[in-house]
């Protein structure tokens, strides 16, 4: 299997044979910020082509057809339109919170991102907390959205924004419990080493039912944070019109749409390597045929498979089911998901302990 | 003399009769308040619910004309007070009896200027409030000059007002506050994807729980009663279309059938046969799209599509008939526009072939989801009585156990001859008016299915005169539209023109009911309660 770190390692050295160490790690972060940037558009707009398709054919529609084959450029059209569009400026709003809400929630998922793993040795930052780091930088998300309703000084965008405070403060909870489930189990916080554990077998697999408990509860917790269908109350369009980007126009609203299908692509992507084992390819102990012929396949594809199959069951979710009602959202996550995922916690520990395990 | 005409004698002695297609008891205006509480109370009459409440400007003397219809006895009674005071007319509310009467009383302050004593909430209700005049007022002045097209804002006032009599007969006016100055209060409308067309809900809000809702009507007032009052009977016709543009067929079929009535004219039965046919399909058509813009307000966006995939089917078969997909202009006095399209028999059999699927898919869709149950049973329950009392008639009022269907209780067209079953829930939560829609949508389809090979041969319409003037009297007129009873007064006077046209819409009894089913219940809650009752915005402004 190719490890992409040959190539890092290659520029990098090439790197710091023409400049001092410091200019060398310059270069390097802005040819990586680059690099994630790019990626991080093209992904926005292949997951917006996908989910009009998607949509469509739920719906019995036939979607995007008519920009390039297929409607192919559809997307590139849309994008070209947001930029073009005006930003307006809203009297009695608080300009510089108003302004500044939209770049906290983009950077917010930016940073969570860069963590994902792509690759074999492809993977932006790997450190010792890994998995605590994206916990911490995906919740500043929500300082954004709290921030543009207020700021807007409109009640709907006030209302979706407490709305989404409420749900996302919640179900970061069940998130961070859920992810601790796994850490236990891997016995690491490091993203390449939860990786390299599952090399015999995806988490999945190998952590017995409470891994599947976790992955589920995972999976709901994980809608509910990228404020999609059936948790899309912060915006439901029939009570609050948008909820909190309501007042937003132009690029600014753009970046709140981006951030959206950012974050089911990053919820699905840490899905895939907690549970999914991320680039790595299934292997089952003691075929060592079979599991030769998974290696052939590169491990970039590996990863975007994982992710792309739960971006799907993300996307179904969003349109069959119905709006949850913002009691019953809270419900569901104080009274069912976070005991059943403490106790699931519990059960792991354990597990862990007593090692009822592979 | 009838059973009913001597206990009216008995209470109000100077009671007088005018006699028409109905008697009409005319009753001295200070008589009325008791009358009213035995009407309401007494148990053999229990005239429980207010079919129709029409002002009229008869010349010398303003008043209004109440129909009142019991549902245990199934009777009707029609009252008719009026006060010869045109400076400052006053009339006592019946408000307190019939809450349906809260919402017509203010639309008559708004048309002919009488206050209604005791009434909680005395304000316009589709006109601005500074507007100069009462249009219906048979001397109304419709210069411009008078009311110039405002250029400003309007504030909406948080007060008032409510009259009450003093032992002269003076009015004392009292202010009273609709919401308190510190209430958080939400505009929900008039551009808001929820209300299904420009209607306001002024919504004070606590945290995500409504205090108050307070209803703001009349964006997208026509005027059409006035107008009709300047229009031959056939020029009136195609104001119905306009109305609740989901009924369009069934309000059309109401005042061509009190015209009919009026006129004496006898319909032939193939036009009678093709009217409830189109009625049915229209029915399931507005119910289809119930279902779907329900569940799109409850975010289930793709049961959006599904209801309207089988809409358009029936949309075409009104295509191929009378040309149009929505304002169909079908129905005419003496029958129907034009005969039938020779595929119209094949292209309704298909659709009745179809749409039983259909309807299971929807439920497997939508009715059977966990989300969806959660968020409809048990939400927005309306009794039996508040049914009765708000006038909520139609698949709302079936919901809360109302056997109110105007095509069981006084048959027309040809629904004598077809076997169908008149469906009933009891438990009136949003779940029920849901469900109910879908199940009749069924018994539309067995109507259709008895109808369908049966269609007699002869003529689609009778002969009338290019000249129709109907015979002096009054006449009211119920069909069962999709989402409720709908009504059509009118008032002749040997002309060519109506002297009053009155349409009865249900839209205006349902709206009147939010403010009821909302206290207390969640922004979500008001979505889901809105759209089950299922109004429909033309319906109410008229």
């Amino acid at each position: 299997m190719f490890d992409f770190s040959e190539i890092t390692t290659w520029i990098d050295q090439f790197l710091r044979t023409y400049l001092e160490p410091w200019g060398a790690v310059l270069v390097e972060g802005i040819l990586v910020g680059l690099a994630l940037l790019v990626t991080y558009a093209i992904i926005a707009l292949v997951l917006i082509y996908a989910e009009r398709k998607i949509c469509a054919f739920f719906q019995c529609r036939l979607g995007p057809n008519r920009v390039g084959p297929l409607g192919l450029l559809q997307p590139v059209a849309d994008m070209i339109k947001i930029l073009l569009k005006e930003l307006i400026v809203i009297k009695k709003s608080d300009r510089f919170l108003y302004e500044l809400a939209p770049f906290l929630v983009i950077v917010s998922s930016m940073l969570a991102f860069g963590c994902m793993p792509f690759g074999r040795g492809l993977l932006a930052i790997d450190f010792n907390v890994g998995v605590f780091f994206i916990m911490a930088v995906s919740s500043i998300g929500v300082l954004g959205i709290l921030l543009a309703g207020w700021s807007s000084n409109n009640k709907f965008t006030l209302i979706g924004a407490m709305r989404s405070g409420a749900q996302m403060i919640s179900y970061e909870l069940s998130i961070g419990v859920t992810m601790l489930t796994v850490v236990v189990f891997a016995g690491s916080m490091q993203i390449s080493e939860i990786i390299n554990q599952q090399y015999n077998g995806w988490f999945i697999f190998t952590g017995h039912i409470p891994m599947i408990i976790a992955f589920i509860i995972y999976l709901i917790a994980g809608t509910a944070e990228t404020n999609r269908g059936p948790f899309d109350l912060p915006e439901a369009e029939s009570e609050l019109t948008a909820g909190y980007h309501t007042e937003y126009s132009g690029i600014h609203f753009g970046f709140y749409y981006l951030a959206e299908y950012l974050n089911m692509f990053i919820v699905s992507g840490i899905a895939s390597l907690l549970f999914l084992g991320g680039w790595m390819p299934l292997h089952i102990p003691g075929w060592e045929a079979f599991n030769e012929i998974m290696n052939y396949i590169p491990s970039v594809i590996w990863f975007i498979i994982k992710t792309a199959v739960i971006m799907f069951i993300i996307i179904w979710f969003k349109w069959t089911f119905p709006r949850l009602r913002i009691d019953q959202l809270i419900k569901l996550e104080w009274k069912y998901l976070l005991p059943i995922g403490l106790l699931n916690l519990l059960v792991m520990t354990l597990m862990v302990i007593l090692g009822w395990h592979f | 003399m009838s059973d009913i005409e001597e206990k009216i004698k008995k209470i109000v002695p100077k009671a007088v009769v005018e006699e028409g297609a109905f008697p009409l008891y005319v009753i001295p205006k200070d008589d009325m308040p008791a009358l009213a509480r035995r009407l309401h109370d007494d148990p053999d009459m229990k005239f429980d619910s207010l079919a129709a409440l029409t002002g009229v400007d008869w010349g010398e003397t303003l008043g209004v004309v109440y129909i009142l219809d019991s549902t245990t006895t199934g009777k009707r009674v029609a009252l008719k007070v009026q006060t010869s005071d045109r400076e400052n007319p006053s009339l006592h509310t019946v408000s307190n009896l019939w809450k349906s009467a809260e919402l017509n009383e203010r639309e008559v302050y708004d048309f002919y200027g009488i206050k209604f004593i005791g009434h909680p909430d005395m304000r316009r209700i589709f006109l601005r409030d500074d507007w100069k005049g009462y249009p219906l007022r048979k001397d109304y002045d419709a210069a411009p000059e008078i009311n110039p097209i405002p250029v400003t804002n309007e504030d909406n006032s948080d007060f008032t007002v409510t009259y009450s009599q003093n032992p002269d007969g003076t009015l004392k006016a009292e202010q009273r506050r609709i919401f308190q100055p510190d209430d958080y209060v939400v505009n929900i409308g008039p551009q808001h994807p929820a209300t299904h067309g420009v209607l306001r809900f002024r919504t004070a809000l606590e945290g995500e729980n409504i205090k108050k809702i307070d209803v703001y009507c009349g964006y997208i007032h026509r005027g059409i009663e006035k107008l009709s009052e300047s229009m031959t009977y056939p020029q009136t016709l195609h104001f119905t279309d306009r109305l609740d543009y989901l009924s369009a067929h069934q309000n059309r079929h109401a005042l061509c059938m009190c015209i009919e009535e009026a006129m004496g004219l006898e319909v032939p039965a193939r036009a009678q046969y093709i009217r409830t046919m189109m009625d049915e399909l229209t029915r399931i058509a507005s119910h289809l799209l119930f279902f779907a813009t329900f569940c799109m307000d409850l975010g289930a966006t793709t049961a959006f599509f599904y209801g309207f995939r089988e809409r358009d089917m029936i949309l075409d078969i009104f295509e191929d008939t009378c040309g149009a997909r929505l304002t169909m202009n079908y129905n005419k006095i003496g029958g129907v526009m034009a005969d039938i399209h020779p595929d119209f028999c094949r292209k309704v059999k298909e659709f009745i072939k179809i749409m039983p699927s259909r309807l299971q898919e929807y439920h497997a869709l939508f009715t059977g989801n966990v989300i969806a149950r959660n968020r409809m049973i048990g939400v927005g329950k309306l009794t039996l009585e508040d049914a009765k009392s708000y006038g909520v008639t139609g698949p709302s009022g079936r919901a809360s156990g109302w056997a109110c269907d105007v095509r069981k209780l006084h048959p027309y067209a040809a629904y004598d001859k077809v076997s169908f079953d008149e469906v009933i829930m009891t438990e009136g939560d949003t779940y029920s008016r849901y469900l109910l829609r879908l199940k009749e949508i069924e018994q539309s389809l067995h109507i259709l299915e008895q109808l369908v090979d049966n269609i007699p041969e002869g003529e689609y319409a009778a002969k009338t005169k290019p000249i129709i003037k109907l015979p002096a009297g009054h006449y009211f007129k119920q069909v069962e539209a999709s989402r409720g009873a709908f009504g059509v007064y009118i008032e002749s006077r040997e002309e060519k023109t109506p002297y009053r046209l009155k349409f009865v819409s249900p839209g205006l009894c349902l709206v009147g009911a939010v403010d009821h089913l909302t206290r207390g219940a969640k922004i979500a809650d008001l979505i889901a309660i809105g759209g089950s009752l299922d109004y429909v915005v033309p319906d109410i402004d008229r």
